[in-house]
């Protein structure tokens, strides 16, 4: 059943992938030909066409150009908060993680499965029931409408992720290998740098692309304690469609589309492989 | 005491990430579940008024919609995407040139964001400036459809969204179960003289069926508390027609300054997401005992 001959039943399932692959690739193609059209174009045909002309300006006024509200500075602020947010946030919640399920995997301390236990209904429990707790302990820190209180926000709430993730490829070193270690007098921060860290570089890397992908994507929490300047670039998005809803500027939206979902596909065609994994991983919980 | 003192550092680092990542899961949840038993407005205050919030919460249209919304967009986005993936996931396993290529094209949708993917999707379905303008300007004028803006149909463009972004992520899953099929009971169906498709019904597809299990929770999981794709395709519109759960939480939240009967609606999402999860982590529990047992 698995050959390869050319029989008219390989041909068909050719022409059936090949439908599927166009119907995924069609709204990326459609918003990229956009963004190279110009608005009056988009606006006396439709969304999907030819560029009659190349509007590579288009990339200009999204990136430092457009307004949203008062300020006029396109979405280069945004995509900057977004880094700001989430370069930290997945650095800190990967490195925590990687310590907290090298605790409860290999070194293990009293209360380690109740508190593991615990840590991983985060991956269940559902934002909303995070939002007003958040909001007073933003508001009484004086972190809301900062982009560090966003950070504290995805380093605590990514550790279930991280912390599961890197647990459970922890679990399958042999326990010998740090008992050896110890007997040697070698410490909890020794062992993790020397032996642990060293075999750790699939699992970091597929933790670091999972947290990147989820704090640059994140929306909830970014338009609930964000305002104005301040809001990562999905929050940013919407508040330009919303803005410009009046006279639509359709090349320049998808301009602006295109240019923040860069690095999240940049990472994906990059790591692809990687990503795959920690969907596979977060899946299997 | 040296001991202790020495090792502070290592306590240290080992306790306290867990401890505040447990301790906000288990204060932030019944914070919330307190302030929906009270009649906090504007802000936060104590008292007791029982169920009196979740009452007005069920009986509020808004709910309601966003509850018969949610059974239809849930099952129906469930349903199709898992059709979608198994089916592209089969296709994929017959050894066809290109693999890795298709593969990536199923699966890139997955690393774009929700606000994105929405907003794409409502130029796309817009009568106006999407696929309907498009028909209509190659000449084929009675062409219809719109709908983004039909009351009735609106809540199937979230279910078009929802899968275009995510069935991918059941392709992968059964991809990989497909491949994880033993070889040799392949072969015996087929010294049997089981047919290709005979050969998938009766032998490859009932060893996917707890990979099946995973995707439904995994997606349903999803659905229940899916707000960035509604808010930037449809936001809840036209009317209140594609409200969910998660948009009368935010609603009520933080647009209508009702913290009480907002919490109550979190509570009941949460409630709506454990009749998902319990059977779920039941279900894995038993698994888990049979396969130590045997």
């Amino acid at each position: 059943m698995r050959d390869r001959s050319f029989a008219p039943s390989r041909i068909l399932i050719y022409l059936v992938v090949s439908l599927f692959a166009a119907a995924y690739l069609a709204p990326l193609v459609v918003v990229v030909l956009n963004s190279l059209r110009t608005n009056e174009e988009i606006a006396q045909a439709s969304m999907i066409g030819w560029p009659k002309q190349w509007a590579w300006s288009n990339y200009l006024t999204a990136w430092s150009g457009f307004c949203v509200a008062e300020t006029c500075a396109g979405i280069r602020p945004y995509m900057l908060n977004s880094t700001l947010i989430t370069i930290p946030a997945t650095i800190f919640s990967t490195m925590l993680g990687a310590i907290a399920g090298y605790a409860v995997s290999l070194w293990r301390f009293r209360g380690d499965s109740w508190i593991y236990g615990i840590v991983t209904l985060g991956l269940f429990l559902p934002q909303q029931m995070r939002l007003l707790p958040w909001t007073i302990v933003l508001r009484d820190t004086g972190l809301i409408n900062t982009l560090t209180g966003l950070v504290l926000i995805h380093t605590i709430q990514g550790l279930s992720f991280t912390t599961l993730f890197c647990r459970n490829y922890y679990v399958a070193i042999p326990h010998e290998l740090i008992r050896a270690a110890r007997i040697d007098g070698a410490g909890f921060f020794r062992i993790f740098w020397r032996i642990i860290l060293p075999l750790s570089s699939p699992i970091l890397i597929v933790t670091v692309i999972w947290q990147f992908t989820h704090i640059w994507n994140e929306f909830l929490y970014g338009v609930t304690f964000t305002t104005g300047q301040q809001q990562p670039v999905t929050a940013a998005l919407i508040a330009l469609s919303a803005a410009i809803a009046d006279i639509p500027q359709h090349g320049v939206q998808s301009a602006a589309v295109i240019i923040a979902a860069l690095p999240t596909l940049l990472i994906y065609l990059l790591g692809g492989r990687y990503f795959v994994r920690g969907l596979t991983a977060g899946a299997v919980k | 005491m040296p001991g202790v003192v020495r090792r502070l550092p290592e306590y240290l680092m080992i306790w306290v990430p867990l401890l505040l990542s447990a301790a906000h899961l288990i204060s932030f949840s019944l914070w919330t579940i307190w302030i929906s038993f009270t009649p906090s407005t504007l802000v936060p205050v104590s008292g007791w008024v029982g169920l009196r919030n979740y009452n007005a919460v069920m009986a509020s249209r808004n709910w309601q919609i966003a509850f018969d919304n949610l059974l239809l967009f849930g099952s129906a986005f469930v349903l199709l995407s898992l059709v979608t993936g198994l089916m592209l996931a089969i296709l994929l396993d017959q050894r066809i040139r290109g693999e890795n290529v298709l593969r990536s094209i199923f699966l890139y949708p997955l690393a774009v964001s929700f606000v994105v993917t929405g907003t794409v999707w409502s130029w796309l379905l817009n009568p106006g400036i999407g696929i309907e303008k498009l028909v209509h300007d190659l000449g084929w004028t009675s062409f219809h459809f719109d709908w983004l803006v039909n009351r009735d149909m609106a809540i199937w463009t979230i279910v078009i969204a929802a899968i275009w972004q995510s069935s991918g992520f059941a392709m992968a899953l059964f991809l990989a179960g497909l491949r994880s099929v033993d070889a040799d009971i392949i072969k015996a169906a087929q010294i049997d003289g089981a047919g290709p498709i005979r050969t998938y019904w009766r032998v490859i597809l009932p060893t996917l069926w707890p990979i099946t299990i995973t995707v439904v929770v995994v997606q349903l999981q999803f659905a229940i508390s899916a707000f960035d794709l509604v808010r930037a395709l449809t936001n809840g519109g036209p009317g209140i027609a594609t409200q969910l759960p998660a948009l009368v939480v935010y609603d009520l939240m933080f647009q209508r300054g009702q913290l009480g009967r907002g919490a109550a609606a979190a509570v009941l999402m949460l409630l709506i997401l454990l009749a998902v999860l319990l059977p779920y982590a039941a279900w894995r529990y038993v698994q888990r005992r049979q396969a130590t047992h045997a």
